[in-house]
């Protein structure tokens, strides 16, 4: 039993010390520098104040936009990601499914830097306004919009929502989906009631990966959003890099770290009890 | 060198370097044509500084952080072929961002170039340390413009030496300004609200971007009284839905027209209007900014004989001549001045006339520390 605990530890060892050192104690530095104040040339000076917190309001439009965007993101890979991940489940032969799959992975090879950079020039006047222009539909602004950061969301994330779902059904029982159709089950009817409430599991992942993900995003609202379109990442971004007051910046990163923390129990909850339930249903 | 670079008139080289950059010669022929490539192959040989600088030992690799559009990248090259340092490049849009993240430490640079109102603030903050001149002779503190070099000396020590000066105006792309000139902060204020509506860029820079809204009152570019901020700062807030993006690089939305306005540096105003003609360069009559930048070298450089080597360079007149035709700043240095074609020194946007410059103020060290003008700025980014 001894033998077995100690092995545990020194299994447990590298995670654990790696998060205490790049996790806890930053955290720790962090909520203590958010009770600080701006030095005098910037920075942080030694103080207890809860002036920080009390001044959290003058970034409520960053929280909102923030509270707004990601969910909004989240959903528009879902409704992009689950259809393609089904067809490559679903439809497609054992050859083509390979080099579908690829497809998806090919962005990662190269930096989002530059991938988010060459959105900068489809969206802008010269790109798909312009085309837009010639087939007489008017010449829209897209760049610097709410809309060209969503678009820059889903194309960034888009493989981090495919995968998860992918593998669910990819898992899928198929004899189900022909005992259905033995059964008279109109194909509708089967994905209702096997294929997507077993996917949920692939669905809940796919969505917790990208929500987190995108809470804290910066790179993107600051290169399609020109500086307009502002999530807390920029906040914090410009809180520590421009104006350098690491106080005020730290009370900012406490509360992103508070309403991630919230908003991702209440959402794991409600997963637990609308899929758990329905899997338990499906399972039978 | 000098007479071997001489060799095309100071016209030629001009004609032939707008020729490059438009794409309609190759880069082999401007070299040869220019001389530089000869030149280039006489320095990558060792003939001249590198056998020098090969003895120091300076490394192979040097990192500089500076601003958009400042620097020709074939020199950099000139530089790597010459000693076999690798430049690294970062580009900032802000004295308040170079500043945070060498007050951070671990910034990795070996040069970087602050503004003049900046220099005070790195010197007390410890972050800077004098300069060995020694190990810039092409620095020649005579041959520059007291004006624009002084900002650079703190109690007698020279701390940082002169790259170019400028000031801070905005361009606007005439074709969309219809019959009503342009003229003042005011009409760039006023205007973005009206028919630049969604066209008009600023700054993402505390120092201008405040500064010129404090003009539409006409406070003082410098002011950082609570009063006249807070009118800024509803001026700023009044234009936020008007405004195409915040950001100091605006040359890459400018040049395709998706903007068509934006507060602009006297360089970038210089390369605008070289390439789109109908582009123009207004300084405020009500005045604005007037500004030297400077070569510096922190304190924990990585690569401190590689820093220096660099700055050397860069200030051989020969290359800051180079240089100064590629991005369209004026130099302080006479040496400098005396290769630049006539055209270029008689350009107006480099050299305003003097009742445009009259009004114009060198930006004030207070405005880099001072809580309330970092906020305004951060408030009106969130906002």
């Amino acid at each position: 039993m001894a033998r077995r605990r100690i092995g545990a530890t020194l299994l447990l060892a590298p995670a654990g010390l790696w998060l205490l050192a790049m996790l806890v104690l930053p955290l720790v530095v962090v909520l203590v520098f958010s009770f600080g104040e701006r030095g005098p040339a910037g920075g942080y000076a030694p103080a207890f104040t809860l002036a920080n917190f009390l001044n959290l309001g003058s970034r409520g439009a960053a929280f909102r936009n923030t509270l707004v965007l990601a969910p909004l993101g989240t959903l528009a890979c879902l409704l992009i990601a689950y259809p393609l991940a089904y067809v490559l489940a679903m439809r497609v032969g054992e050859r083509w499914r390979t080099v579908l799959l690829v497809l998806v992975i090919v962005p990662f090879w190269t930096s989002i830097l530059i991938r988010t950079y060459a959105w900068i020039f489809l969206l802008g006047g010269q790109g798909i306004p312009k085309l837009l222009g010639w087939l007489g539909l008017g010449q829209p602004m897209l760049i610097n919009t709410p809309f060209s950061v969503l678009v820059g969301i889903v194309y960034g994330y888009l493989p981090l929502m495919v995968f998860p779902i992918y593998v669910s059904l990819e898992r899928l029982d198929k004899r189900l989906l022909e005992a259905a159709d033995d059964l008279g089950a109109p194909p509708w009817r089967s994905f209702w009631q096997i294929t997507l409430p077993l996917s949920l599991p692939g669905v809940a992942t796919g969505c917790l990966l990208v929500f987190i993900l995108l809470m804290g995003e910066f790179l993107i609202p600051a290169m399609l959003g020109g500086g307009k379109v502002f999530f807390v990442g920029n906040a914090l971004v410009d809180l520590f890099l421009q104006s350098r007051n690491w106080a005020f910046g730290s009370a900012v990163a406490m509360a992103l770290v508070v309403v991630m923390l919230v908003t991702v129990t209440v959402y794991m909850r409600l997963m637990r009890r609308w899929g758990g339930g329905r899997d338990d249903v499906a399972l039978m | 060198m000098t007479d071997r670079d001489d060799h095309i008139s100071r016209q030629r080289f001009m004609e032939e370097l707008r020729r490059y950059r438009k794409g309609s010669v190759s880069r082999r022929h401007f070299l040869g044509v220019t001389g530089l490539g000869l030149a280039t192959v006489a320095l990558g040989q060792g003939l001249g500084p590198r056998r020098a600088w090969a003895q120091e030992g300076i490394g192979d690799r040097v990192a500089i952080a500076t601003w958009p559009n400042y620097h020709d990248p074939a020199d950099f090259d000139a530089f790597t072929q010459a000693t076999g340092a690798y430049v690294d490049v970062s580009v900032f849009g802000s004295n308040e961002e170079m500043l945070a993240k060498l007050q951070a430490g671990g910034s990795g640079w070996d040069v970087f170039v602050p503004t003049n109102y900046t220099i005070t603030t790195y010197v007390s903050e410890d972050i800077i340390e004098p300069l060995d001149l020694a190990k810039i002779p092409n620095y020649d503190p005579a041959s520059f413009d007291p004006r624009f070099a002084e900002a650079g000396t703190v109690d007698g020590k020279v701390y940082a030496v002169s790259k170019n000066w400028g000031t801070t105006g905005y361009a606007v792309n005439t074709t969309h300004a219809g019959d009503r000139q342009m003229t003042t902060w005011k009409d760039f204020w006023d205007r973005t609200k009206e028919d630049f509506s969604g066209r008009t860029m600023v700054h993402d820079y505390q120092l201008t971007t405040i500064g010129n809204a404090l003009k539409y009152f006409g406070y003082s570019f410098n002011s950082v009284d609570p009063k006249e901020l807070a009118d800024a700062e509803k001026l700023l807030l009044e234009v936020k839905p008007h405004l195409f993006a915040i950001s100091s690089d605006y040359q890459p939305s400018m040049r395709p027209g998706d903007a068509w306005m934006s507060m602009c540096w006297t360089g970038d105003a210089s390369q605008l209007h070289r390439d789109i003609p109908e582009i123009a360069y207004v300084l405020g009559r009500e005045g604005g900014e007037i500004w030297s930048d400077f070569y510096a070298v922190p304190k924990d450089a990585p690569h401190r004989e590689a820093g220096y080597a660099l700055i050397n360079f860069l200030l051989d007149p020969q290359v800051n001549a180079r240089e100064a035709l590629f991005h369209g700043y004026p130099v302080a240095d006479k040496r400098v001045n005396a290769l630049l074609p006539p055209e270029v020194l008689n350009d107006p946007i480099l050299y305003p006339a003097a009742e445009l410059l009259a009004p114009l103020e060198f930006g004030a060290a207070v405005t880099l520390t001072d809580p309330n003008r970092a906020e305004l700025m951060a408030r009106f980014k969130s906002a």
